[in-house]
């Protein structure tokens, strides 16, 4: 893959930083050279993924509507802008999955307030950031992380399912009116994984099923590259 | 949008002055159809620092709150020209606030999580260069938490940034929301895009509006510094050139765009501090009109719209807002004024499409 890939410049943020597809994705685009701000809610380990990347590192909780201006401005304070935003921060809903009439509503509404009102609320934030970016250097992206639960109905995955549908949705019809100022919008969905938020919901799979984060990171950087093509400062391709 | 304003966003209006001065009063939604092919629009994109942090000064133990009124280096968050009120907050007039305790250079100050320390006084009891301690992230965290936007007693409810953020905020270095962006919204933008009317943006620190001290306020506005992209210097040095006009989207772009004028009459790209003072004796070589916020008489802001229109003609549009019940604060109506002696600007499309 392109572990030589050089984003050298490009201002980018990650949701949900410091585990699974987010903190691989922080990896992959730090040792790329990206400047790179990342969010998650637990300080210790917002520390601790900081500290080993070099990454900022931000605590916040995108699903509480009081931190998503506090995010935004620590983002864009610290990156002096904004290219890309990966909105993959994810709450699952109830745990273990349950069917949708075993759902506390509140885990419904967990699921929502982290996947679609967290992800609206911060992405609006910082539209100006990324609209600016795309007016100076041609191009800015938001890649917003789905699932196959998007599409499919899977028993048990009620409230994860119809958050990730309603993402996509929102996705889609974001990208249709950003278009035009060159925001563009990627919903992505990465494969099951081999992750804590799958290990939640699927405690019994064989890690060996399950496609590793890492190998995710480099497809998205990969779409990534390719969505901003038409930019100044950008990914390159993999060196051969 | 705080509640006041919600309901008034829809209905905020528009006061036209055109090149020949005639006078025009139409909703502000009409922005979309005004301007003609070929024109640029440019904003300040400026996102909006929480540049009120109240604590408490650590010498004398009493409470104060500290605006941070300028940068000492641009984007850095751990250095700041700051001004010190006592005990209160904005629901009290800035003029009536308490002085802070005597303050001396190395007061220490407990911000929320922030702790800052007084490096020097700078010329006056309240005015002072404050430096942060800690790492330039942690310090941001600190101000992005603990901070809340800089507001006047007109507005009695507390503001957050949503309110103080516009449609386009970008990087966050101002102190004061660049209000008149507030006309703007991403329906405007698109109507403007497919019409052919250009639209630009340069970042300028827009500093406060009022120290609450007479002899400070004179020094109104201090020193604000600006950065216009290449892209946006380019693309006003084309529109003047191909024969568009310049439509300013509030006083510091105006303010930018003088400052950054070569001799050549074009705008040239990069950093620099905006000019303070504008008025009658300015000559405006690329700015053909500017959106505004309603200034009345004797504001600074006022003061620059002389560049613009003659006093006789200023007097007109005052008088016509006042009778209009146009609403003056930061989150009110708006005045489009074009340089008085051009050609006329304002197309309006609305008979074509309505």
């Amino acid at each position: 893959m392109d572990s030589n890939s050089d984003c050298k410049g490009l201002r980018v943020a990650i949701t949900g930083g410091t585990s699974g597809l987010g903190l691989a994705l922080v990896r992959r685009l730090a040792a790329a050279g990206a400047r790179v701000a990342f969010v998650a809610r637990s300080g210790p380990s917002v520390e601790r993924t900081a500290h080993e990347t070099g990454a900022y590192g931000i605590v916040g909780d995108v699903g509480h509507k009081g931190d998503i201006y506090a995010i935004a401005l620590q983002i864009t304070g610290n990156l002096g802008g904004l290219d890309v935003l990966i909105n993959n921060a994810s709450s699952l809903g109830p745990t273990p999955l349950a069917l949708l009439a075993d759902t506390q509503c509140e885990d419904l509404e967990e699921a929502l307030a982290v996947n679609v009102l967290g992800v609206f609320r911060l992405t609006k934030a910082l539209f100006g950031a990324l609209a600016a970016s795309a007016r100076n250097e041609g191009a800015a992206l938001v890649i917003n992380i789905s699932s196959d639960a998007a599409v499919n109905a899977y028993p048990g995955w009620g409230a994860y399912g119809a958050s990730k549908s309603a993402l996509r949705h929102l996705t889609a019809i974001w990208a249709e009116e950003a278009k035009a100022a060159s925001v563009f919008f990627l919903s992505i969905d990465p494969g099951d994984m081999d992750t804590p938020l799958h290990a939640l919901a699927v405690p019994d799979a064989h890690p060996s099923t399950l496609k590793r984060p890492e190998h995710s990171a480099a497809e998205i950087v990969e779409a990534m590259r390719v969505a901003l093509l038409n930019r100044g400062t950008s990914c390159q391709a993999a060196r051969p | 949008m705080i509640a006041a304003e919600r309901a008034h966003r829809e209905a905020a209006k528009l006061l036209i002055m055109d090149a020949q001065g005639h006078l025009r009063d139409v909703p502000r939604s009409r922005l979309a159809r005004l301007f003609n092919p070929g024109d640029l629009v440019v904003a300040n994109d400026a996102a909006t620092l929480p540049a009120s942090l109240s604590g408490t000064h650590l010498a004398s133990g009493e409470p104060v709150e500290i605006r941070l009124v300028g940068w000492g280096s641009v984007g850095d968050p751990t250095r700041f020209v700051a001004l010190a009120f006592g005990a209160g907050d904005h629901r009290t007039r800035t003029e009536d606030r308490v002085a802070p305790p005597s303050l001396s250079a190395g007061d220490r100050f407990s911000l929320g999580p922030l702790v800052a320390t007084i490096e020097r006084l700078l010329g006056h009891p309240r005015l002072v260069a404050l430096n942060f301690l800690g790492k330039r992230e942690t310090v941001l965290g600190g101000i992005a938490r603990h901070g809340r936007p800089i507001q006047y007693a007109h507005v009695a409810e507390p503001l957050f940034l949503w309110d103080v953020w516009t449609r386009i905020a970008a990087n966050p270095i101002a102190f004061e929301p660049p209000s008149a962006g507030f006309a703007l919204d991403w329906h405007t933008l698109g109507a403007w895009r497919r019409r052919g009317i250009g639209f630009a943006t340069l970042t300028h620190a827009v500093g406060i509006s009022s120290t609450g001290d007479p002899v400070l306020d004179l020094q109104l506005p201090f020193d604000e510094p600006y950065r216009i992209p290449d892209a946006t210097a380019a693309a006003i040095n084309q529109a003047k050139s191909d024969g568009g006009r310049i439509i300013a989207v509030g006083t510091t772009v105006v303010r930018a765009l003088v400052s950054a004028e070569g001799a050549d009459g074009t705008v040239r790209a990069g950093e620099g501090i905006a000019i303070g003072r504008i008025g009658r004796q300015t000559r405006l070589r690329v700015v053909d009109a500017i959106l505004t916020g309603v200034h009345q008489a004797g504001e600074s802001h006022f003061e620059l719209l002389r560049a613009f229109a003659e006093d006789a003609a200023l007097s007109e549009i005052s008088a016509l807002a006042v009778m209009g019940g146009y609403r003056t604060h930061e989150f009110g109506d708006s005045m489009l004024i074009e340089y008085q002696g051009g050609a006329p600007l304002a197309g309006d499309h609305q008979d074509r499409s309505g």
